[in-house]
């Protein structure tokens, strides 16, 4: 399957900007994925961390600082990454794949189950999203899983809405009514005929959102609601720097929100052009 | 048009019916607030007679039943905490974040249409280029990221604004009184940084995709000016989408103090809410929750209204 046209990637390559988001997006991205050889302690490990260590400056042994039990700012921020980025992407994932498939449902049956789904998507809808993350992770207590479910709760909707208006244009375009001539399953025109024509504008929203996602994370965290500081994400370093902020200690809590701010600006700059490059309104 | 009104109206109703039954439901299933509430070395008698007079002792139903009644009389329970009608509780508080949120969002309007406008009509000169960095990175930081870098900056380093509580407090808001204003500053700026954003981005983009146009190039070709054409004409027509944002956005901005205030310890609803959910003060969350959804519901009302003002094509 061809999401993309050629046209449509070397359009992208065009803007410096956004082949330098996405240079370095993927260096982030290999980080995550292998902290443990840009490291040299591992947070999860306690046997690791030495008291005595604690509220170390930026130095030649500890790059970055430490914070008050002698964790390592810098190390912790490799680990921190790949958690913000597996919870970003994780339930980003699955919101897309709830919400895409019950759009499409709700859109190409109508009825009854449009109306459940829709009006389930507007009574969320009607609350800004981060206070019912808030609820959800306040009842249930910190936890990795648990906030990429509960993102995926309020996620799930933006995806679902999306999906449903883009059955709707669909489902009368020609090849869509040829299928159904031809006597293909309800089933198989949507997962087989209307999916994957209708695949690239969900990938444009998901990457805007995955930024999203992560930012919700990191805000969830800092409020003390989302990552233990045991296996911690950037937010909960943020979090965690951010109580001895105010006695000098400025290295706990900046250095983290300056990874998290360059994560994400590097996946909204790869996002932007995306969507720049399928807004047909904007072609000359 | 009248029709439609009443439609809205009981829609929402519903919607805030569904909203209490779902809140005061988790609430339930959440736990006992009584455990939180009296101190350690209390005696069962103790509890048994306090989950009476909270009215909790009772089944799910006719705990709701009560709550229905109570709403009825326009009272959402007493706090479990406070003791106090939860309404009380939250209008207390209300002011202080509604000052935020409004003038956030007036900060955002004020600044963020403009920029996106300048941005927009040149987007390939410099400082188009260095407005749409900047809001690029005024939607990629988090809010509590920003508030963060203020106090770092403005009150440990500099030390030129304090960095919590609302300051001298005159007629509902600190914005008449020098104090609360240095009080403010930051908050605002802290809650504002991406709303501004936003609406700079989608200025712009609406500006662009209006300025394609087939009447726009019409204009201009029959000679009309530049600055009426940017002005007048491709202007009027890209902040009509804008109006509907702007409405949803300030729902955002409300959700959003909570975390402004946890940083600048600002005696909002924010604060507030956190603390009642720890301390499963049901009245008060559901309470709080059915305001913030009125609130949410009555905005996007109004902009449905407005929308048919501005844009005659928009017929109810």
């Amino acid at each position: 399957m061809k999401f993309f046209k050629n046209e449509m990637v070397s359009e992208f390559f065009e803007d410096k900007l956004a082949v330098g988001g996405l240079i370095v997006f993927l260096i982030l991205c290999v980080f995550a994925l292998f902290p443990s050889l840009f490291s040299y302690q591992n947070p999860y490990d306690l046997t690791q961390l030495f008291l005595e260590n604690s509220f170390q400056p930026p130095n030649h042994n500890f790059w970055l600082g430490t914070d008050e039990q002698g964790r390592d700012i810098y190390s912790a921020m490799m680990y921190g990454l790949r958690i913000s980025l597996y919870v970003g992407l994780a339930s980003t994932v699955l919101s897309v794949i709830i919400g895409y498939t019950l759009g499409l449902i709700s859109g190409y049956y109508g009825g009854w189950v449009d109306t459940i789904i829709m009006r389930i998507a507007d009574i969320q809808l009607s609350f800004p999203a981060i206070l019912i993350a808030l609820i959800i992770m306040a009842l249930w207590g910190q936890g990795v899983g648990k906030i990429i479910i509960a993102i995926t709760i309020v996620n799930w909707v933006y995806y679902a809405r999306t999906a449903r208006g883009v059955v709707l244009s669909e489902r009368e375009k020609d090849y869509a009514q040829s299928a159904k001539a031809l006597g293909m399953s309800n089933f198989g025109i949507i997962f087989g005929e209307i999916l994957p024509n209708t695949t690239a504008p969900i990938i444009v929203i998901a990457t805007v959102r995955i930024a999203n996602a992560i930012i919700l994370e990191a805000t969830l965290s800092f409020l003390g609601l989302g990552v233990p500081i045991t296996q911690p994400s950037l937010g909960s370093l943020i979090s965690n720097g951010y109580q001895v902020l105010f006695s000098g200690y400025w290295w706990a809590s900046v250095f983290p929100g300056v990874l998290l701010m360059v994560l994400i600006i590097s996946i909204n700059l790869i996002g932007d052009r995306m969507r720049d490059i399928m807004n047909p309104r904007l072609k000359r | 048009m009248l029709k439609y009104i009443l439609n809205r109206l009981f829609h929402s109703v519903i919607v805030m019916f569904v909203i209490s039954f779902i809140v005061f439901f988790i609430m339930f299933k959440a736990g006992d607030p009584v455990q939180l509430l009296l101190p350690p070395d209390a005696t069962q008698q103790d509890v048994i007679e306090m989950r009476h007079a909270l009215g909790i002792d009772q089944s799910f139903i006719k705990q709701y039943e009560a709550f229905l009644k109570n709403v009825a009389k326009g009272n959402l329970g007493t706090s479990f905490v406070y003791g106090q009608p939860a309404l009380e509780v939250v209008f207390e508080r209300l002011p202080a974040t509604l000052e935020l949120s409004v003038l956030a969002m007036i900060f955002s309007i004020l600044f963020g249409i403009p920029l996106g406008i300048i941005a927009s009509i040149k987007p390939k000169a410099w400082y188009s280029k260095a407005i749409m960095f900047l809001s690029l990175s005024g939607i990629s930081v988090p809010v509590f990221w920003t508030g963060m870098v203020l106090v770092l900056v403005f009150s440990v380093l500099l030390g030129w604004l304090p960095s919590s509580g609302r300051g001298e407090v005159y007629l509902f808001t600190s914005a008449f009184t020098w104090d609360g204003i240095k009080h403010l500053i930051m908050p605002v700026l802290t809650l504002s940084f991406f709303q501004l954003a936003l609406i700079l981005r989608l200025t712009r983009t609406g500006m662009m995709e209006v300025m394609m146009q087939d009447y726009i190039k019409l204009a201009t070709a029959k000679g009309v000016p530049r600055r009426v054409v940017v002005y007048y004409h491709a202007l009027k027509n890209s902040l009509i989408p804008l109006i509907t944002v702007i409405g949803i956005q300030f729902g955002q901005l409300v959700a959003f103090t909570i975390v402004t205030e946890t940083i600048f310890a600002w005696p909002g609803t924010g604060k507030l809410i956190i603390d009642s959910i720890q301390n499963l003060d049901r009245p008060i969350v559901v309470a709080y929750l059915l305001i913030i959804s009125f609130i949410f519901v009555a905005i996007n009302f109004l902009v449905d209204i407005l929308y048919t003002f501005v844009d005659p094509r928009v017929r109810m």
